[in-house]
């Protein structure tokens, strides 16, 4: 445990519990940001540049935008006069428990995690390229189909529907 | 073979399908109907003269022709049954007899049924009646002879009952019916023994037959119960059949009552052939009836048989008996019925005394001039507008000329006027022979006191309808006697007697002609007849005393009836009859026909219906109840059925869907619409899964 | 505890915070941002394994990772599309509201 993931581990699970738990959605979009940083930061300790970076970029600089853009637009930016938590949530975080309950267990109890730790892998952006390119040609293809297909439902769905109005 | 005695069979099936086909015609079609009769009838006829034609050939072994044509029928097990007709000169002699009077009958039903709707039914049903009754002559089986028996009695009981909306009509319809049933059982039974007996229903089979020595010599040995011979036992039932038939004592009840019906059907049925095929019957039989031990020993001084003894008697007292009541009777068709009765007594008491050939002799003469006075007397009726009460008639001799003639030879006749009439000659052979009869002279008595009071009756029923003055024309509410459905005019008329037409009156000549002619083929000095059918007399002396005996007689009855009844004219018709003032109590017996019809009413119905209202109780709550309670068990089972049904099945099913209803609603409840529930069971479900993988791979 | 069971759990912990978000409170985006925190945390134990698992010359892990990124993205847009159709639809992102499939 080098003290670098711990306070990256810190940052990020203290963000991610204030990411759920502010009143105003605003500060909990930005609490987000701040996981997705810190999430980045373990990405780079574990030697997975490329997604790092596709990490903050992605994820900083469109879901979580796209996210305040959705607070926005829905007027959820303002500070609830009423109950935040859904009823029955005692229920909700009691499921949650046992849930990590059940994976930590999972985790700790394993007989397939090796003691070995293998040496640092190398993973320039050039074998990724290729990768995508040899091997994941096929999925890359089909992702670059599902992006489009998401962005144009998206926009559909989003759409004001102008023939109602009238 | 002679191809008349092998086509011998079309002699009845010609008026079978005359019958057929006016069965199936439209009531319109009357001169269809009358000429397919009157010619099946006709070609029957010529048919039977041919036959005669040939019986007159060569003879066989015993000094008769006689031929059959035996075919097999019906088989059942090993065996067939046999049926097939004979041809021999009885069945010669009655076939012309029938196919000749009958003809001439349906000539003149042609007039007489003019103004009846029902004229097409008529006819078929005579020509059904022919045919039953031809089927009878021709039929060398008993049982041939039995079905064509049962299909004559059926069309009597159509004929007796035409006028079915009439209930006395419907009534004596049925009255005949039985009563002739009663005497079938009998010839049932007798033929069923006979089968038993000797093997074979046929008469005649080249030595096989039941008539024939083999079989005779094994039956009259044997003793049945009584201690009689079989063949007296069998000779007794069929006997029964024939004095069922032939309307003897004590079965006689019937044929009055059988005037309902329309006046043709009364001659050619009552009076000439379907009574008289109970003489035939006898006739047919009459090796079975005669044969003796003594008889087949070749000995001729002995006793006649029990069964031809019976016979006699039986005829003799029914002749006697029927002649007292037909002196007390102001019907003028029942006069004539009971007269047939009589006379049919006659012919039994010459069967029994005399042999075949008499027996026969009178049936033939009688069948001429019984169908002419019966004729006659439909003519009267229908020149009095179909009133028959005598009282009321009168005079009629001016009216009806032609039917006054015809009438009286007639009644000559049947009196048995010396010389010129047949009569006399048919009825003095079988006095003659009843004179000789070694058994007892009471047959030969009684036969005498009959023939004096038939001459008697008939002068009586002479004198009063045709001599006199005409006493109908006043309306009387109260007829004794029934009158015709056809008379649609009861009220007072005036209308005066008329003659019939020809069409009526030329059968009256024909038949009258016969009853002259017929009797100089049997006279002693010329026995034609008697020697035809194949029996030859013995001397003829011994006869002039008794036709001289029998004159008198005659003369004396024709004068007591004339000095009684034509001298002193009665003047109105409610004037009580001469012999009623006498002795009104024995007239009123005679009258009421010795009260036999209430006696019987009392005894043998009254048995008979409490023996219905027996059976059914029997029927409704015994057997009734069976079912009943079978019935109310399945009902029971039914219910008990849909009770489970409905209280076990239906509330299981109704249990069982409430619990899947509630089932339904309680996990409807999962369904809350809310994603973040859904999201909650999904974070359980990956717990379990979890646990399940580690755990379930440790284990 | 080795390096790789301190991430897995880290990513546990993560997971069990995203799930606990998505269903505890009544924002319709927050329960979005919850489910982002998941495949975050699922994207992580990817990485974890692929770094100490046997066999990372096959970029197997990796690319799984960007597949991942680009999947979410996506359904990040089309989820908060659909959020704004709602909102437009019943004017509040309460998601206690959002019951017509209730049975």
């Amino acid at each position: 445990m080098s003290p670098v993931f711990l306070i990256l581990a810190l940052v990020t699970l203290l963000s991610a519990v204030a990411a759920i738990s502010f009143r105003n959605l605003v500060h909990c979009s930005l609490s987000l940001v701040v996981t997705f940083a810190g999430l980045a930061g373990l990405y780079l300790q574990l030697h997975a540049q490329f997604v790092g970076f596709a990490q903050v970029l992605v994820y900083i600089g469109a879901v979580a935008i796209l996210i305040v853009f959705a607070i926005l637009l829905t007027r959820s930016a303002d500070t609830p006069n009423h109950a935040v938590l859904a009823p029955g949530w005692l229920v909700g975080i009691a499921v949650a428990v046992v849930v990590f309950g059940a994976l930590g267990l999972a985790i700790l109890k394993s007989e397939a995690i090796s003691k070995k730790v293998p040496a640092a892998p190398e993973a320039t952006v050039k074998q990724i390229g290729d990768a995508l390119m040899n091997q994941y040609v096929l999925p890359l293809e089909v992702i670059g189909l599902l992006l489009t297909a998401a962005m144009i439902g998206a926009v559909i769905i989003a759409m004001r529907d102008d023939k109602e109005a009238k | 073979m002679n191809w008349i005695v092998q086509y011998l069979w079309l002699i009845p099936a010609l008026p079978l399908v005359a019958a057929g086909i006016i069965a199936v015609s439209k009531q319109p079609h009357r001169k269809l109907a009358a000429s397919l009769a009157i010619g099946s009838m006709g070609l029957g006829f010529v048919l039977s003269l041919m036959a005669f034609l040939a019986t007159l050939g060569h003879h066989g072994e015993h000094g008769q022709f006689r031929e059959v044509y035996n075919f097999n029928w019906l088989q059942f097990g090993g065996q067939w049954l046999q049926l097939g007709w004979v041809l021999d000169p009885l069945t010669a002699v009655m076939l012309m007899m029938v196919t000749f009077v009958g003809s001439l009958i349906f000539i003149f039903s042609i007039g007489y049924m003019a103004h009846d709707q029902n004229f097409t039914r008529f006819f078929c049903f005579l020509s059904l009646f022919a045919a039953g009754m031809l089927g009878v002559v021709i039929a060398n089986s008993l049982l041939l002879l039995f079905i064509s028996w049962e299909l004559v009695g059926l069309t009597s009981y159509l004929l007796i009952g035409f006028w079915y909306h009439k209930p006395s009509a419907a009534a004596a319809a049925k009255k005949a019916f039985i009563t002739t049933r009663i005497g079938d059982m009998g010839l049932l039974l007798g033929m069923v023994w006979l089968y038993a007996q000797s093997g074979t229903l046929l008469f005649y089979d080249g030595g096989k037959g039941c008539l024939e020595n083999d079989a005779l010599v094994r039956m009259v040995a044997q003793t049945a119960a009584t201690g009689m011979a079989v063949t007296t036992a069998i000779g007794l039932l069929i006997f029964l059949g024939a004095v069922g038939k032939s309307g003897q004592l004590p079965l006689h009840v019937w044929l009055p009552d059988a005037m309902e019906g329309p006046t043709p059907v009364s001659a050619l049925i009552h009076a000439a052939t379907m009574v008289a095929a109970g003489v035939f019957l006898v006739a047919r039989v009459f090796p079975l009836m005669e044969v003796t031990l003594d008889s087949l020993a070749g000995n001729a001084d002995g006793l006649p048989s029990t069964a031809l003894q019976v016979v006699t008697w039986v005829g003799a007292l029914t002749a006697f008996f029927a002649a007292t009541i037909a002196v007390a009777q102001n019907d003028i068709k029942r006069i004539l019925a009971y007269s047939t009765v009589s006379q049919l007594g006659y012919m039994m008491m010459g069967l029994g005394v005399g042999g075949v050939a008499i027996g026969m002799f009178h049936l033939i003469t009688h069948a001429f001039f019984k169908a002419l006075l019966f004729l006659g007397s439909a003519s009267v009726i229908h020149g009095c507008h179909e009133h028959q009460d005598i009282r009321f008639m009168g005079g009629l001799k001016k009216f009806m000329p032609v039917t006054f003639l015809t009438y009286a030879i007639g009644m000559l006749a049947l009196a048995g006027f010396p010389l010129f009439f047949s009569g006399f000659w048919s009825k003095d052979e079988i006095l003659h022979a009843a004179h000789g009869w070694s058994v007892s002279h009471w047959p030969f008595y009684l036969g005498c006191a009959g023939a004096l009071l038939t001459a008697f009756y008939m002068t009586r029923q002479v004198a009063l309808v045709f001599f006199g003055s005409y006493r109908g024309g006043h309306s009387h509410s109260s007829h004794r006697s029934g009158s015709d459905l056809k008379s649609a005019d009861t009220s007072a008329h005036s209308k005066e007697p008329h003659e019939s037409p020809a069409v009526m009156t030329v059968p009256l000549i024909v038949l009258a002609a016969c009853a002259v002619l017929l009797g100089f083929l049997g006279t002693p000095w010329w026995p034609a007849f008697q020697g035809y059918l194949g029996q030859h007399h013995g001397s003829a002396g011994g006869v002039v005393p008794l036709m001289v005996g029998s004159t008198l007689i005659v003369f004396a009855g024709l004068g007591l009836g004339w000095w009684l009844y034509a001298k002193r004219q009665r003047k109105t018709a409610d004037e009580p009859d001469v012999l009623e003032v006498v002795r009104p109590d024995i007239f009123a017996l005679l009258r009421n026909k010795y009260f036999f019809d209430e006696a019987y009413e009392k005894t043998v119905i009254a048995l008979h219906a409490w023996f219905a209202r027996a059976c059914d109780f029997l029927d409704r709550w015994v057997w009734g109840g069976a079912v009943m309670l079978v019935s109310a068990i399945t009902v029971g089972l039914s219910w008990l059925y849909r009770a489970t049904d409905e209280f076990v099945v239906n509330l299981g099913f109704d249990a069982g869907c409430k619990g899947i209803r509630q089932g339904g609603d309680g996990l409807s409840k999962l369904h809350t619409g809310r994603v973040q529930n859904y999201l909650r069971v999904i974070g359980v479900a990956l717990v379990v899964l979890i646990l399940f993988l580690v755990w379930g791979r440790k284990a | 505890m080795t390096e790789l069971q301190g991430y897995l759990l880290l990513s546990a912990l993560l997971f069990t915070i995203g799930l606990a978000g998505a269903i505890t409170r009544r924002n319709a985006i927050l329960a979005l941002i919850g489910i982002e925190l998941m495949l975050n945390a699922a994207n992580l134990n990817f990485i974890a394994f692929w770094r100490f698992g046997p066999n990372p010359e096959a970029l197997t892990g990796l690319m799984f990772v960007i597949f991942s990124i680009a999947i979410a993205a996506a359904e990040a847009a089309v989820g908060l599309a659909l959020i704004i159709a709602i909102y437009r639809h019943y004017k509040s992102v309460n998601l206690d509201e959002m019951n017509n499939l209730k049975g």
